[in-house]
């Protein structure tokens, strides 16, 4: 029955034997590798009998704390994956010269540098960013958990099953290539007709639905759930940068969803949206895309400069200089992050009073940044630095992201743009401020609060060890591309004529092993950490003698965060309880009413996967079944009425009393 | 001939020299006016931002090194957080480098918009009244590059040469995906956009053999898309076109069919002659027999369209699937050419199809951006004939 050619497409689709890679043996071994690391991981979660465990109080949790640190290990594992593209381009372009080849084809090549660049934003910076926003916002704010705990498991899991999609193209097909925007024409059905963009598109179909509702999710929690006293002008300015980034999520996302959503009408239903024919027009996509995508670098930046300013000021033993202008930067960046979009294409023809407008408002950018380094600056001056690892990112940071904030101005200049577009001058810029801003931000953020989530500090020599091959192998990696994108080379080749180039590419080949050695030392420091953390311990909930409220409480936090909702009357609360000097309230503990786990979240997900599956190859049974399933499942749990229950006074009363005896023993 | 020979000749030693300078920082050391203001323009923006820069770097090295926890002789304040006059300082300081370079900006993008014909040759010599700029229509392909040369009658792929010191006047268009056309010695870069028309005009003031490719990748084989870009006196340029008409082949409808299929490292080829609107027709995309030319389209359009008989020229506007259909079975349509008027009679209007229009496309106002040239005078199609 099988040689019936009909009913074979009607099962796989336009699934066959060969979309499978075996005849690439870098994808071969590295699918080995991920069979083996996978029977490795579930031998170890059976061995251990952790699968009931990790069903109940993991992957069905709708604890926002837990759904943080599982969005934070999803961005690490997808961070390993976008590095080794990383890896693989640096060594093609460091070989591929005179006549060379190199070891990637340009069909391979391609495929590359799109998933680098869509899995380090989406997949990378996007879940990372989440995740600490999830973990620390409610903490920040005194409140138990966000606004809505169901929709959060579900956007998580929404967000993962992207990852997953995306994943999935490694071994079953391949991926776009097309670069991370895919512009039209050439993602249309007629010049890419393979699914690769198909698994592009539905990758973040899926994962943009995550990321929109965690993001309304936020906004309501920030607006609606913070402690008593603490008017917005009293936030914490890590709060109110994520309050903006969610904004902007909530403005931006639907954008590229419904962008995306034409294109997928032009590769699925013929329409002719951004087609060449028919009165198509490929530069709206451009237009479009980039409506989306410029706000979407200060949905990244904001929340890493909201870490920096709690990082400085409670390393610098000092109240943060210029709150209030720092919030008004902040708030001046959300709203003109929304009308630069036309500088990503100076170089398609518009006219000069366009491209000279969109570039002095990406200049005017630059003011309220300026003034947020400032802040820092003059909350180091008169302070008493403690060099923590947090802190040492945080002048690696103001050091490396004023470069890069000269060059974006720079690049800002329309002529200046017309010689430098698309160069890997371009290429160092934004790595420059994606970097230097972002992860270093992220990193610093996941040292500062790790002794939060998991109650022992992280190991400070493997901390070190990571920051100064990350700052050095920054330095080498992209320096280097400066130079290249002045001597006129464009990004997105994968073989070279000039031999004279060669030099560069090895010195940036060798930051980008320097960086290797940056994350595999912060790899080393989760372990080492784990092996120490008898001595590493924080019993006091406050191991940085810091400021905002998410350190009143124990390390990690119970799960209803607060036996009591604190009581706000400054800006840094916690440093202003500490010196009046607040005392734990210690009984009439009374019950504490919380949100029930549900696994809900993980099937739909899991149905998401499936049913982009479907979309992709064709297999239309299996899409539609796999739609009508999430419907049901999605009405059906509106009738699962049994959501919530009390956490007794009693377990509150013992949990609070352990904490007491911890905080004695300290003493 | 013998001139571009002597010329080669004279150079040929010089990019052993630059390798041996350890690199060659072409957009830094341009030869050509335009690329030379975008390279000081890139210097004294540098400089303005570096005004501020530098002192940020050098205080919060500073601040670093002096507040450090150690340094018990530091004065520690923790309770301040405030400073009025601070706070006009971070935030004016940045402002007035913004508006310094803010006004550097608007008055370059203006003076160095890609669009506005030359009014120099460089900072010494403008452009002499009684000059014919020189004409090329760049045509981006897969993936490989074709120029015509109208006033020459000739084409070329993968090699362009322009006499030095007078104004080039490109048009640029591409055949399937977007492309952009960069040769940084010359000038900055354009896209080149299929069914849509962009320009640059440029002057390139030193002899020599500069490297020219696309700067927006286009698909598999966007890393050869290179050619070179020769700059030479006017007897080498004369000699140049007189080589191109002696070798070169005839460039038709179908001899451009055969070169526009995608094909990788596509060596230099000559034409000799052109066929009469066929730039017109790439950018139109109709240069398969029996294809409806866009501009014809967007003037039905312009008409207020032709209702529902509109359906019967979908066909003919198909554009992106000609490979496609190239495989399976012959897709012959009766050519748009050779389609008979229902009528004799001349409607109202359908003169406009052979006048040049303009497409402007939303957000490019105050430009003759993206215009459509007029076509090569095909009648319009049967439904303006009611």
């Amino acid at each position: 029955m099988f040689s019936d050619p009909d009913l074979l497409k009607f099962i796989f689709g336009r699934l066959t034997l060969e979309a499978i890679p075996y005849h690439e043996p870098i994808l071969v071994a590295t699918f080995a590798a991920v069979v083996i690391g996978g029977i490795a991981l579930l031998g170890l979660i059976t061995y251990y009998r952790f699968w009931g465990a990790l069903w109940r109080d993991w992957l069905t949790s709708v604890d926002h704390k837990k759904i943080g640190i599982m969005y934070v290990i999803l961005a690490l594992v997808m961070l390993l994956r976008g590095f080794a593209d990383a890896i693989m381009m640096r060594l093609q372009q460091a070989i591929a010269f005179g006549g060379s080849e190199g070891y990637l084809p340009p069909h391979h090549y391609d495929q590359i540098f799109t998933a680098h660049g869509v899995i380090m934003i989406f997949f990378m910076a996007m879940p990372f960013v989440t995740g600490l926003m999830n973990f620390v916002v409610p903490l920040q704010i005194g409140a138990r958990d966000v606004s809505f705990p169901f929709l959060n498991n579900f956007s998580f899991w929404m967000t993962t099953a992207g990852a997953i999609i995306i994943m999935l193209s490694l071994f079953v097909g391949e991926f776009a290539r097309t670069g991370w925007l895919a512009y039209p024409p050439l993602s249309g059905a007629d010049y890419s007709p393979g699914v690769g963009v198909d698994y592009y598109i539905w990758g973040l179909q899926v994962a943009g639905i995550g990321t929109t509702l965690s993001g309304i999710n936020l906004i309501a929690t920030i607006v609606k759930m913070r402690a008593p006293g603490m008017t917005m002008m009293k936030m914490p300015v890590f709060t109110w940068t994520s309050l903006c980034t969610n904004v902007l999520i909530v403005a931006t996302f639907p954008v590229l969803t419904a962008t995306l959503a034409l294109l997928t009408l032009d590769r699925y239903a013929g329409t002719n949206f951004f087609t060449n024919d028919l009165g198509g027009d490929p530069m709206m996509y451009v237009n479009l895309i980039w409506i989306w995508g410029h706000p979407e670098v200060y949905i990244l930046v904001l929340p890493a400069f909201g870490i920096f300013s709690e990082v400085v000021a409670t390393f610098c033993g000092k109240r943060l200089f210029g709150y209030a202008s720092m919030v008004y930067a902040t708030v001046v960046i959300t709203i003109l992050s929304y009308i630069v979009w036309l500088h990503h294409f100076f170089t398609m023809g518009s006219g000069a009073s366009v491209n000279a407008f969109f570039g002095i408002t990406t200049m005017i950018i630059s003011i309220p940044t300026g003034a947020k380094m400032f802040n820092w600056l003059f909350t180091m001056y008169r302070g008493r630095i403690r060099y923590e690892v947090p802190m040492l990112w945080t002048v690696g940071f103001m050091v490396t992201f004023v470069i890069g904030g000269m060059t974006g101005v720079l690049l800002a200049v329309p002529p200046a743009d017309f010689v430098l577009h698309n160069s890997l001058f371009l290429i160092a810029h934004f790595h420059n401020v994606i970097i230097g801003g972002v992860v270093f931000g992220l990193m610093a953020g996941v040292y500062y609060w790790f002794p939060k989530a998991f109650g022992f500090r992280l190991d400070p020599f493997w901390g070190k060890m990571s920051f100064w091959f990350w700052l050095s192998g920054f330095y080498f990696a992209f320096m280097p591309l400066y130079v290249l994108g002045l001597m006129g080379v464009t990004r997105r080749v994968s073989q070279f004529e000039d031999p004279s180039l060669q030099i560069w590419f090895v010195i940036a080949a060798f930051g980008a092993f320097l960086i290797a050695l940056g994350i595999l030392s912060l790899l080393v420091q989760f372990v080492v950490s784990f092996i120490r953390r008898e001595e590493l311990r924080d019993t006091t909930g406050d191991p940085w003698d810091a400021r905002t409220l998410e350190w009143s409480t124990a390390s990690p936090p119970p799960d209803y965060n607060f036996a009591f909702t604190p009581v706000v009357h400054d800006q840094d609360s916690w440093w202003d309880m500490k010196k009046r000097g607040h005392s734990r309230p210690l009984a009439g503990f009374k019950p504490i009413h919380m949100p029930k786990n549900t696994g809900t979240g993980v099937i739909l997900g899991a149905l998401s996967v499936a049913f982009a599956f479907g979309m992709i190859w064709y297999i239309w049974w299996l899409a539609c079944l796999s739609f009508a399933a999430m419907v049901a499942i999605a009405i059906g749990h509106t009738f699962n009425y049994d959501r919530d229950f009390y956490i007794p006074a009693d377990v509150v009363t013992a949990t609070e009393g352990k904490r007491t005896e911890m905080l004695a023993s300290e003493v | 001939m013998p001139a571009f020979l002597k010329f080669t000749r004279r150079f040929a030693p010089l990019p052993p020299l630059l390798l041996l300078a350890g690199c060659d920082l072409v957009v830094m050391a341009p030869s050509g006016d335009i690329a030379t203001q975008q390279r000081d323009l890139i210097v004294i923006s540098t400089v303005l931002m570096l005004l501020i820069i530098v002192p940020v770097i050098f205080l919060t090295l500073l601040f670093a090194w002096r507040y450090r926890r150690s340094n018990t002789n530091a004065t520690y304040d923790p309770e301040w957080h405030h400073s009025t006059a601070l706070e006009v300082v971070i935030w004016s300081a940045p402002l007035a480098i913004i508006i310094a370079l803010g006004a550097v900006t608007w008055i370059s993008t203006h003076k160095l918009d890609p669009y506005r014909p030359l009014d120099r040759l460089d900072a010494t010599r403008s452009v002499p009244a009684d000059t014919k700029p020189l004409t090329v229509e760049v045509v981006a392909l897969d993936w490989k590059w074709l120029f015509f040369y109208p006033d020459q009658g000739i084409a070329t792929v993968n090699e362009l040469a322009a006499p030095v010191d007078v104004p080039i006047s490109f048009k640029i268009t591409a055949s399937s995906v977007m492309n952009s056309f960069y040769i940084p010695a010359l000038a900055g870069q354009i896209y080149a956009m299929p069914g849509m028309q962009t320009k640059l005009h440029a002057v390139i003031n030193k002899p020599g053999e500069y490297e020219g490719f696309s700067a927006n990748f286009s698909g598999d084989g966007f890393s050869h898309m290179r050619f070179k870009f020769h700059g030479v006196d006017r007897q080498g340029f004369d000699a140049w076109v007189a080589r191109v008409k002696s070798q070169g082949t005839a460039l038709n409808r179908d001899a451009y069919l055969k070169l526009e299929k995608p094909s990788e490292r596509e060596p230099v080829r000559y034409f000799a002659t052109v066929e009469a609107g066929l730039y017109d027709a790439i950018l139109n995309m109709c240069v398969t027999a029996g294809k409806m030319c866009m501009h014809e389209m967007m003037h039905i359009d312009a008409l207020g369209g032709a209702g529902k008989e509109s359906v019967e020229n979908r066909k003919r506007l198909e554009y992106d699937n000609r490979h496609a259909l190239e495989e399976g079975a012959g897709a012959a349509t009766f050519p748009a050419t050779g389609t008979p008027a229902r009528s004799q009679e001349e409607p109202q209007g359908t003169n406009g199809a052979n006048e040049p229009m303009q497409h402007d496309m939303p957000g490019m106002g105050g430009h003759e951006g993206h215009s459509i040239p007029e076509g090569g005078g095909d009648p319009a199609p049967p439904q303006l004939n009611h």
